[in-house]
């Protein structure tokens, strides 16, 4: 099939960006996206014009590096899916196809495609972790753990960090990758003695980082690669409001 | 060259307990004294920078990535051994040990081995205490699976992310020790040649892949930890920026390179679907565990599989190896694999697959209980084919996915460069000729949270180094060659594109040096790669400047390692005149087409050293003793 | 009281001030309407209602005063939250293309929504509290100043339109307050949703069913 694709280009950080129209000729429907970038970016080369540049990396959906807006939508049009899961049979010939950036404050673009999401990690550093340093552990069965809050808190843990959440909200809002983490880490015994201070330090951190408030909109849920619940961010709130009460700091 | 491995005295389950009690210890009040930089963020690089970082060491962490939690350990599916024997099945530290040396046909040094079968234990009370989701019975305890052919269940796993998962236990306690200041993390920086001064390494040259800057960073030890190299295939498992610089550049600087060609190939991935191809996915092994594999018994066979009846159908693992059947080890089903469809009764439009069938399972199970064990994973493979693996059997082709081979390592983790310490799959140290599934996990995790936090600290309390900075004239002369390498290759401006020149490499690596072997493609091959180079040299294309975020830039200089590595791969399998583990070489097999190992010539490590561009390398051989599990011809029939 | 100022200044803070002083507004609506049907039992029923609200000043002021403080808080939570929203992706950083998935009219149009009732709130006070915009006020008798007020086609048309405002409002209000409390599970995902469209379609039906009487005469 043919394409047209529209592409942000945007040669550095502070260097202003602009759409660049492609043709995209002879795309095969098993092809993924990426591909059907890699081989715009081979054709781009060949004639001397610089390639595209996209993050990738693992290409089955479990890295978090991809990031692709894509029609307006993170990820493109599969639900429950990542860029580098999506396929050309999602599109049909002659389709115009744009693509974008993730954008936010809190994500600059650093060049065409690619955006600096170390944000995410700043908000991990703040609290998402469980303080145990290495060989100070019980036995593994020590602890038993019922099976539906280990179960609940892998289906937050599954969190790839892609930032699709907040590409897609209205708000630029973190919430649901923050959210993921204090829940994941919530729902476990061993989550528990840091639990409402992780709530109070990860979500100062959210705000420190210009992400924007939750409305509670649910696009994010919508693009999450790894659909992760709205009610981690019931979660979450819950336990801020905890937090803020009891006064842990 | 001298290979010491430093194995302790005693008895096998005594040599770390006496050695750690033997070790000298670096007190409190210093440690902050001493910088270590790790290079990689994986399982490996992760839990070792975390861990430095607890002891107070001042540590520098790089990664070429954005963040540490993108590193390829993200990818692992399966899970992770350990002999906890939780199930009462008669498995215990010896046995984990016993079926490592073994699974891995002799080639592994068994001390070694020893050790991270009894760490295994102590993995898993860590990574449940940070808090990784590990899967659990109704009871609350933890569940285990049986994996990899296995005749005991010791695999922990997190769904079908349980290298996600461990991988984020060490991120977050990575980022923690970030967050307190005791580990500085530089992300997006690629690490492109390490700085050996006095013989001993104390530093690293990177480039920051945003801004393009060429720095130096000094300390008192460097830990490598930069993964595998399975990617010198082109197409393979691995993540697409996985790569061999880190480690080729160390060798380059004196750094031996341990058994290059020992590499695994994975027999459950799906096939290639096109030339656009740009690299393949793993399906988890556990699907082999009910579904069964087969070929037409006809060559040619372009009927849908459907409409094959049962006795035109080859099940070929059950007829060759019935008690294993479809879960014959790794590379015995690869093997089997590509012969079928060396004989042409390969299945798929590129006749280069095989059928994973669940049709029986169904029918024993229901479908909805094929759905619970492996809904994700076909949902994965409907995704990728737009066939529906319910209806019509999967199907699959063996892909490149684990590199054994590494640079080589004593009982310490430390290289052949005083200082230069390598860890995770980076290393040769633990799997032999052949890893077992859910191993590299463990053996990751092993090495950064519980061996080299302490040999490292014995290193730098017993080495007398001089205290210096990045002023000193080494880092300036390897900076110097840095910058000329990457300005020679933005002014070659040629015609073809970086991916052109790696996927003609991958294609010639993996006919001659892939899942089977023979002297005289292995010799072609060798007299192809140097034209390869050179041809690379003088009409490669990369676009852009180098104070950018130049992507076309990182892969030249990385392919342009492989290029040069791939010889060293080869030269490694041609010397090898046997077959063991994932080597497999034509000429030496039994009469039923088994691996022939040679105990006599080959029961050693070859670690290779490099001895300037016109000159061969030298091959050192480490013996290899076994005193523990008797030396036996791997039988899986 | 010490987390208080850290609290308001996050964003989680601000929206839970926003949650709890919105279920007082929601609590005050549904007492508002009930009581304004007293108008269907006659002029006395409604007067009566009336003159006994007002029958303590002190209870009324507190009443008021607490209704406009509760007000300025969602008002002011509102402005601020918009503010950082709007500012984490700033307007040279929008998309070309955007396409929404989840995100209903009613939760997208809860700021303009929500202005839109701050100017009805406004109105509606100059018109039937103060007086100020009615041709014909009396202070005693409501029931004379809706008949009035209710007779005229576009008055009736705006206090209508100021109601669908109400039901999105309400409809993502009090669906969404749920979660930024923290009230969350996944039995409660159905009924929440239920009392959400409930409160969002009999609020607004009770209200509006006044002016569309007075206006076809069924109340005289
Ligand atoms: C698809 C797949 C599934 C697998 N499943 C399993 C399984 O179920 N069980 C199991 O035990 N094993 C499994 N493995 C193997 C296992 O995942 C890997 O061997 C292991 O995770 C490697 O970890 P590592 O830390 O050594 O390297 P990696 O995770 O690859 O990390 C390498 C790190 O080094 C950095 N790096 C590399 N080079 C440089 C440089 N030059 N400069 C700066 N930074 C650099 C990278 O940024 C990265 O942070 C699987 C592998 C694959 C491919
Ligand atoms: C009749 C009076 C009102 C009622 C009953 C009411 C009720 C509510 C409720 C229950 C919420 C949900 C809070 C949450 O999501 O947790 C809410 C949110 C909101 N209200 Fe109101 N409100 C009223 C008036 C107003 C006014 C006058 C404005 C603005 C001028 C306003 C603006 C908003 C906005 C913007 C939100 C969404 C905030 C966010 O999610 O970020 N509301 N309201
Ligand atoms: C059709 C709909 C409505 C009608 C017919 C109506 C009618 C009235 C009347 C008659 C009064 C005066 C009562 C008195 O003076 O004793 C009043 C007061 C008031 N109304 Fe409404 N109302 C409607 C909708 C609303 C809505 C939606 C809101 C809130 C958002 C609201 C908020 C108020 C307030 C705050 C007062 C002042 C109360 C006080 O005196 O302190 N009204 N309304
Ligand atoms: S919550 Fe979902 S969308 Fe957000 S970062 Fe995690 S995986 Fe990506
Ligand atoms: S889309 Fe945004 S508003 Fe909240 S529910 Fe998701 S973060
Ligand atoms: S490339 Fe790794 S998630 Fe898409």
């Amino acid at each position: 099939m043919n394409l047209t694709l529209h592409i942000w280009r945007q040669p550095s950080r502070d260097a202003p960006g602009r759409v660049v129209t492609y043709e995209a000729p002879d795309v095969s429907p098993d092809m993924s996206f990426l591909e059907m970038l890699d081989v715009l970016n081979d054709r781009l080369t060949n004639r001397g014009e610089e390639p595209v540049a996209f993050e990738h990396d693992c290409r089955e959906g479990i890295c978090g590096s991809c990031s692709l807006m894509i029609n307006g939508v993170p990820h493109g049009p599969r639900r429950g899916s990542a860029t580098c899961q999506l396929h050309m049979r999602s599109f049909t010939d002659g389709d115009h196809i744009w693509i974008e950036p993730f954008r936010a404050k809190a994500f600059p673009v650093i060049k065409d495609l690619v955006v600096d999401r170390s944000a995410f990690d700043r908000i991990i550093q703040a609290g998402g972790y469980i303080g145990v340093s290495t060989g100070s552990a019980p036995d593994a069965n020590a602890i038993p753990v019922p099976k539906e809050a280990a179960d609940r808190a892998m289906d937050a843990a599954a969190c790839i960090g892609c930032g699709a959440c907040v590409a897609a909200c209205p708000n630029a809002s973190a919430m649901l990758f923050t959210a993921a983490k204090v829940t994941h880490l919530g729902l476990l015994p061993q989550g528990q003695p840091e639990r409402l201070r992780r709530a109070l330090d990860m979500v100062t951190q959210m705000d420190v980082e210009h992400f924007g408030g939750c409305t509670n909109y649910g696009e994010c849920h919508a693009a999450c690669p790894k659909q992760i619940p709205l009610q981690t961010i019931a979660q979450l709130n819950r336990d801020y409001l905890k937090a803020a009460l009891l006064n842990r700091r | 060259m001298r290979l010491d491995p430093k194995i302790p005295s005693g008895p096998i389950a005594q040599k770390w307990e006496r050695h750690r009690f033997d070790m000298k210890l670096v007190s409190p009040a210093n440690k902050r004294r001493y910088t270590i930089i790790v290079v990689g963020s994986g399982l490996a690089g992760a839990s070792a920078a975390a861990t430095l970082g607890e002891l107070g060491y001042t540590v520098l962490c790089f990664s070429f990535h954005d963040s540490p939690r993108r590193a390829h350990s993200i990818a692992a599916q399966g899970g992770i051994n350990a002999a906890k024997n939780y199930r009462n099945d008669g498995d215990s530290v010896y046995r984990l040990f016993y079926d490592t040396v073994k699974g891995g046909d002799f080639r592994s040094r068994e001390a070694n081995v020893y050790r991270l079968a009894d760490l295994s234990l102590n993995i898993i009370d860590q990574c449940v205490a940070q808090g990784v989701p590990f899967a659990r019975e109704y009871g609350g305890l933890l569940d285990n699976r049986s994996f990899g052919g296995a005749q005991v269940s010791r695999t922990f796993y997190a769904r079908g992310q349980t290298g996600q998962q461990l991988l984020l236990g060490a991120y977050q306690a990575l980022e923690r020790q970030i967050a307190a200041g005791h580990v500085r993390m530089l992300t997006r920086m690629e690490m492109l040649d390490l700085v050996v001064v006095d013989g001993t390494a104390r530093g690293i040259v990177t480039r920051d892949l945003v801004t393009g800057k060429v720095a130096s960073y000094a300390a008192d030890a460097v830990v490598l930890g930069t993964g595998g190299y399975s990617n010198v295939f082109f197409l393979s498992t691995n993540a697409k920026a996985c790569n061999v610089t880190a480690t080729w550049r160390a060798y380059k600087r004196g750094a031996a390179f341990a058994n290059p060609c020992y590499t695994q190939i994975h027999p459950t991935c799906i096939p290639v679907a096109g030339e656009y191809q740009s690299k393949l996915t793993l399906m988890s092994e556990s699907l082999r565990n009910d579904g069964r594999v087969w070929v037409p018994k006809a060559k040619g066979d372009r009927r849908r599989p459907n409409e094959i009846p049962e006795s035109e159908r080859d099940y070929y693992l059950e007829r060759k190896y019935p008690s294993f059947g479809n879960l014959a080890p790794r590379d015995i089903a690869s093997r089997s694999a590509k012969e079928v469809c060396d004989e042409g009764r390969g299945v798929g439009e590129t006749a280069q697959g095989v059928y994973l069938d669940f049709a029986d399972a169904i029918e024993r199970l229901g479908e909805q209980a094929i759905r619970d064990r492996y809904g994700n994973l076909f949902e994965i493979y409907e995704r990728i084919t737009d066939e529906n693996p319910y209806q019509v059997p999967m199907r699959i082709y063996p892909a490149p996915h684990y590199t054994m081979g590494g640079l080589w390592v004593d009982y310490n983790l430390m290289s052949t460069i005083p200082g230069l310490h390598v860890i995770g799959e980076a290393n040769f140290s633990d799997h032999g000729a052949n890893r077992l599934g859910a191993s590299a996990l463990m053996q990751g995790l092993a090495d950064g949270y519980f061996v080299l936090p302490y040999t490292i600290g014995d290193y730098l309390a017993s080495a007398k180094l001089d205290p210096l900075d990045v002023a000193h004239g080494a880092f300036r002369a390897v900076e110097d060659e840095v910058e000329a390498r990457t300005r020679r290759l933005l002014s070659i401006k040629g015609t073809r594109t970086v991916d052109v020149f790696h996927q003609a490499l991958g294609r010639l690596m993996w006919n001659a040096c892939g899942m089977s072997r023979n002297a005289s493609g292995l010799r072609e091959a060798l007299e192809r790669i140097p034209g390869m180079r050179e041809e690379f040299w003088e009409d490669v294309t990369v676009l852009g400047g180098g104070e950018e975020l130049n992507q076309s830039l990182e892969k030249a200089g990385r392919v342009a390692d492989f290029l040069e590595f791939g010889e060293l791969m080869c030269r490694d399998a041609l010397e090898r005149n046997e077959s063991c583990g994932g080597h497999f070489r034509e000429e030496y097999q039994t009469a039923e087409g088994e691996a022939l190992r040679d105990d006599s010539r080959y029961a050693h490590v070859a670690a290779w050293e490099y001895r300037g561009p016109d000159r061969e390398p030298a091959r050192h051989r480490e013996a290899l003793t076994f005193e523990n599990v008797p030396l036996a011809q791997r039988s899986y029939k | 009281m010490s987390w208080l100022p850290a609290f308001y200044r996050s964003t989680v803070g601000k929206k839970i001030l926003m949650a709890v002083t919105g279920i007082i507004l929601v609590v005050f609506v549904i007492e508002h309407m009930v009581g304004n049907l007293l108008t269907f039992k006659g002029p006395d029923a409604i007067n009566a209602y009336a003159a006994f609200l007002k029958s303590s000043k002190e209870v009324l002021w507190t009443f008021r005063i607490g209704l406009l403080v509760t007000l300025i808080i969602h008002v002011d939570s509102m402005v601020q939250l918009t503010r950082l929203n709007r500012s984490s992706r700033p307007p040279a950083g929008r998309y070309a293309k955007t396409t929404h998935q989840a995100a209903t009219p009613a939760a997208r149009s809860m700021r303009w929504g929500g202005v839109f009732l701050l100017l009805f709130l406004v109105y509606h006070l100059l018109h039937l509290t103060t007086g100020t915009v009615h041709p014909d006020f009396s202070h005693t008798d409501v029931h004379h100043n809706l008949m009035v007020a209710f007779r005229i086609p576009w008055k009736v048309a705006m206090y209508g339109a100021a109601m669908v405002a109400l039901a999105m409002h309400l409809y993502h209000g009090v669906w969404s307050l749920f979660q930024t409390l923290g009230v969350s599970h996944p039995h409660l995902e159905k009924p929440r949703l239920w009392l959400a469209t409930a409160l969002a379609v009999v609020i607004p039906l009770g209200f509006v069913s006044i002016p569309l009487a007075i206006l076809l005469g069924v109340i005289t």
